[in-house]
């Protein structure tokens, strides 16, 4: 018996949360459009930094990123070249005692979900990363953390969701998403259901959602093979990431596989300014040659700046939009879409099924949105 | 240690022909005044008049390089600009020199950033032993020996003969020069320079030079064999295939002009070219542009819009002798570009396996022609090397007919320390 | 007779060089047609010869990505060729 084919599926975005959903809704018979204004990964996917990462900032966001890594592990051999994978782990760096306290419970809580971690004292994490200065604490290894290039990755993901009969429609914009609809700019699609993955742009589509862009910048080196093994991070990165202040930057450390050093992190709320602010890319600098010093002789050949589409709560949005007949969200993801990104996709898939997931999706539920304006509503 | 200069009233960025004259101009426009100019290269001269050891440079170089000297400009040679950003009314631009930070800020800056030649993929390009044909005249005359050496120059432009001839006087044995422009294009072009005396003169002086040596027309370069370095090239003409043996290939197609500091400052471009007025202002107010960025077009139109733009910067007025005769000076230049366009066939040269992005190794059949440059740059990496897509950006540009993707600092590699010492200063 | 050479390091062999030259000259004088290797292990040398390709890159007195044709050969220099992509 030949299985029909159900009515089509829109997502409104190719970038890799887009990419996902696509093959996760394809894998399950949908036969799938994906609508993007420029290409695949144009978008905040073509900015980041790439780390698979567990992150512990909230139970919540635990399960969705170790769930996510489980993910990326099954998907791994159907990855090509494009994807660059470098199984490389992260360290979390502590840079005096009571920091190295905290990383002791943070292993705890690593382990309570089935993830690897192991402490590593001074002595060990020099031996690790010889680069790193001398005086810090220790560091936690997350071994299962690891490194993709996102477009590559996307591009992937992409054409296994063609294999299963997807579409991409490139250089769409998009002007609205209604009922059961994507008004685009000469034409409107139809589907039982749309997805609204537009990352940072997804509340333009869907007003209402909660979702605003939170600027970065990166700089990227010439080719130095072997000066660092693990994605480096320090411990100040989860305050700076999931605070809302106005501006603040932590040291995060990519080895890409080229061999070049990506160096970040900055976070700022400045609407859709890219301008590179160069007092912030400094303090970014600066902080990384804190924990790295030999950083001051690598020769930066690029910076730039991109955004990160940020939500009150720090979980993204993942499953129905109850005001439009039809819709879907799976967008939100702050820093972590690249690891999310096959969670979410998951979660979403088996939201349209109606099956149960392997994680509760109620946090991620959009409806949480409507029923916090609610209560605030019924209080005024 | 890193350094901070002191303020300038006009920053020059390029030592070559049009750097030399905007600053030498700008000086002497406005005594006292103090007037930067900024240049990577050992001593001005920029490529075109280039010094070396035991090299005499020609009389015209000697003229502006001595009035440079009198002019009382600071020269700051050996120092790459990295970036440069508004700072106020004025300009703050960062260097590195030696490996250190070096900042200074100026109320106008005059861009005058050169050219580079273009290459055009074709099997074997990337070989060893095959250089530019700047590429060639730059390491000769920064001192490398190339006597004895059988050379072939397969390009386009006017380059090329001038090139033939300092190899074939400093003892290399130039086998052939092989112009892709047809005969027909290139009588018109020579037939025009009757316009100007002295350029004919210069022409029949070229011609004299170099002997033993073929000039072939409508000739070009199929592709350079070799297994760790280039020893023989296949030349055709369309109808008939020769392979040659040689110790170099000097192959270049042209030049492209060096816009990416005037794309930082967020200068209207026209493809590469910088967009400027009158006054050889850009369209960012108080930046300024003279020669090759904003139009090929040799050594006395740069020296004009230098002087055009080193006036213009100081707030003087240009009489309007000079600026008829840039105007002639563009007409030239136009002919030029028309003689010189390339022929279809160069598009084609390349194969699937040929490395179009030689910083990171991407080949032909890695890049599909219905992308735009900022695809191929993010699914196959072309463009994200250590040029930043200078090289293949300007291929890639002729063969798919794409325009360049934005700019973004440094815009040549600047250590961390560099970026960091910046705010010491 | 005044003697305008430098004594310079290549690849740990000793050499003279003009005052004035630039290390790529000097690479070339020495018989390096491997300046570097590309990403995917091709040899590679200066095409140019004014810092754009970035072909030339050596390592000079332990600093990598060095562009052999914007640096002036100075004495007692030490370059390293042919390792780095």
């Amino acid at each position: 018996m030949t299985a029909t084919p159900r009515a089509d599926a829109i997502v409104v975005g190719a970038g890799i949360v887009g990419a996902a959903c696509a093959l996760a809704l394809a894998n399950d018979g949908w036969r799938v459009i994906v609508v993007d204004a420029e290409f695949p990964a144009a978008g905040t996917t073509s900015v980041g930094m790439g780390h698979l990462v567990a992150m512990d900032d909230s139970p919540e966001q635990l399960a969705l990123t170790a769930y996510s890594l489980q993910l990326w592990n099954e998907l791994a051999p159907q990855l090509d070249t494009r994807a660059e994978r470098e199984p490389c782990g992260t360290l979390w760096v502590a840079e005096d005692g009571e920091q190295l306290a905290a990383v002791e419970s943070k292993r705890f809580t690593y382990q309570s979900v089935g993830l690897d971690a192991e402490l590593l004292d001074e002595q060990s994490l020099m031996e690790a990363e010889p680069n790193v200065r001398r005086g810090l604490a220790g560091a936690l290894r997350v071994p299962g953390d690891s490194v993709v290039y996102p477009p590559g990755a996307t591009l992937c993901m992409l054409d296994l969701a063609r294999a299963r009969g997807a579409t991409v429609r490139e250089r769409t914009r998009v002007r609205e998403i209604g009922a059961h609809a994507v008004v685009c700019e000469h034409d409107t699609l139809r589907a039982e259901i749309v997805v609204n993955a537009a990352g940072p742009s997804a509340a333009m589509l869907t007003p209402g959602l909660p979702i605003v862009p939170r600027k970065g910048h990166l700089a990227i080196t010439d080719r130095y093979h072997g000066f660092c093994r693990h994605q480096l991070v320090e411990l100040g990165y989860l305050t700076s990431a999931h605070v809302m202040t106005n501006e603040s930057v932590a040291f995060n450390l990519q080895p890409r596989q080229t061999g070049q050093v990506l160096i970040g992190s900055s976070r700022e709320l400045v609407g859709w300014d890219a301008t590179l602010n160069h007092d912030i890319l400094r303090r970014m600098l600066a902080r990384a040659v804190e924990f790295v010093p030999s950083l001051r002789d690598l020769s930066i050949i690029r910076c730039w700046t991109g955004f990160r589409p940020a939500t009150p709560d720090k979980l993204p949005l993942i499953g129905r939009w109850p005001p439009v007949d039809g819709l879907y969200i799976a967008a939100g993801h702050e820093g972590l879409g690249i690891t999310s990104s096959l969670g979410t996709a998951r979660l979403l898939a088996d939201e349209v099924a109606a099956r149960a997931s392997a994680i509760d999706r109620a946090p991620f539920s959009p409806s949480r949105v409507l029923d916090a304006r609610a209560s605030v509503g019924s209080h005024a | 240690m890193s350094v901070k200069l002191q303020p300038a009233e006009v920053v020059v960025v390029g030592g070559g022909p049009a750097g030399i004259a905007a600053a030498v101009c700008a000086a002497e426009a406005r005594r006292g005044a103090r007037v930067v100019l900024v240049d990577e290269g050992f001593a001005p001269g920029g490529q075109i008049w280039r010094t070396g050891p035991g090299l005499r440079p020609p009389r015209l170089a000697r003229h502006w390089t001595e009035r440079l000297a009198a002019s009382g400009a600071w020269v700051q040679s050996q120092t790459s600009v990295v970036d440069v950003r508004r700072d106020g009314d004025g300009f703050r631009v960062l260097c590195e020199t030696s490996g250190q930070a070096l900042t200074v800020s100026c109320g106008r800056i005059v861009l005058a950033t050169g050219a580079r030649e273009r290459f055009l993929p074709f099997p074997g390009w990337t070989l060893p032993n095959v250089m530019g044909i700047g590429g060639i005249q730059a390491l000769l005359k920064a001192g490398t020996s190339f006597r004895g050496q059988r050379i072939i120059i397969a390009g386009s432009g006017p380059l090329m003969l001038p090139v033939a001839a300092s190899l074939t006087s400093a003892g290399g044995r130039v086998l052939m020069v092989a112009e892709q422009t047809s005969a027909k294009r290139l009588a018109l072009f020579t037939a025009s320079l009757w316009r100007s005396p002295a350029r004919l003169g210069q022409a029949a002086l070229l011609r004299a030079k170099f002997f033993a040596s073929s000039y072939e027309t409508g000739t070009w370069v199929k592709s350079a064999i070799g297994d760790k370095a280039m020893r023989s090239v296949m030349i055709t003409n369309g109808k008939r295939e020769r392979i040659l043996d040689c110790d170099v290939l000097c192959t270049g197609f042209g030049l492209v002009p060096n816009s990416e500091l005037a794309r930082l400052l967020g200068c209207a471009v026209d493809g590469r070219r910088v967009v400027v007025d009158d006054v050889q202002q850009t369209t960012a107010v108080g930046a300024y542009c003279a020669g090759e960025p904003t139009g090929i077009g040799g050594v006395e139109r740069s020296l004009v819009e230098g002087e055009i733009a080193g006036r213009s910067a100081m707030g003087e007025s240009v009489s309007m002798q000079v600026r008829s005769r840039r105007a002639a000076l563009h007409r030239y230049a136009e002919g030029l570009t028309r003689a010189f366009e390339l022929r279809d066939e160069l598009r084609t040269l390349a194969g699937g396996d040929t490395v179009v992005c030689r910083c990171e190794d991407v080949r032909m059949r890695d890049i599909d022609p219905a992308w735009t440059s900022r695809q191929a740059k993010l699914y196959t990496r072309a463009g994200m090397g250590a040029c930043q897509g200078r090289i293949c950006g300007a291929a890639l540009d002729c063969l798919m007919g794409w325009t360049p993707d934005s700019v973004r600092p440094p815009i040549e590699p600047a250590r961390v320390a560099t970026l960091l010492d910046e705010a010491k200063l | 007779m005044i003697d305008d050479t430098v004594e310079l390091r290549v690849n740990g062999h000793l050499m003279r060089a003009a005052h004035g030259s630039s290390v790529a000259s000097a690479l070339i004088a020495a018989g390096i047609t491997r300046f570097r290797s590309s990403t995917t292990g091709e040899p590679r040398a200066p095409v140019c010869g004014m810092g754009v390709c970035f072909e030339c890159r050596v390592t000079i007195d332990g600093m990598p990505h060095q562009r052999a044709c914007l640096v002036g050969v100075q004495s007692g220099m030490s370059v390293t060729t042919g390792e780095e992509t």
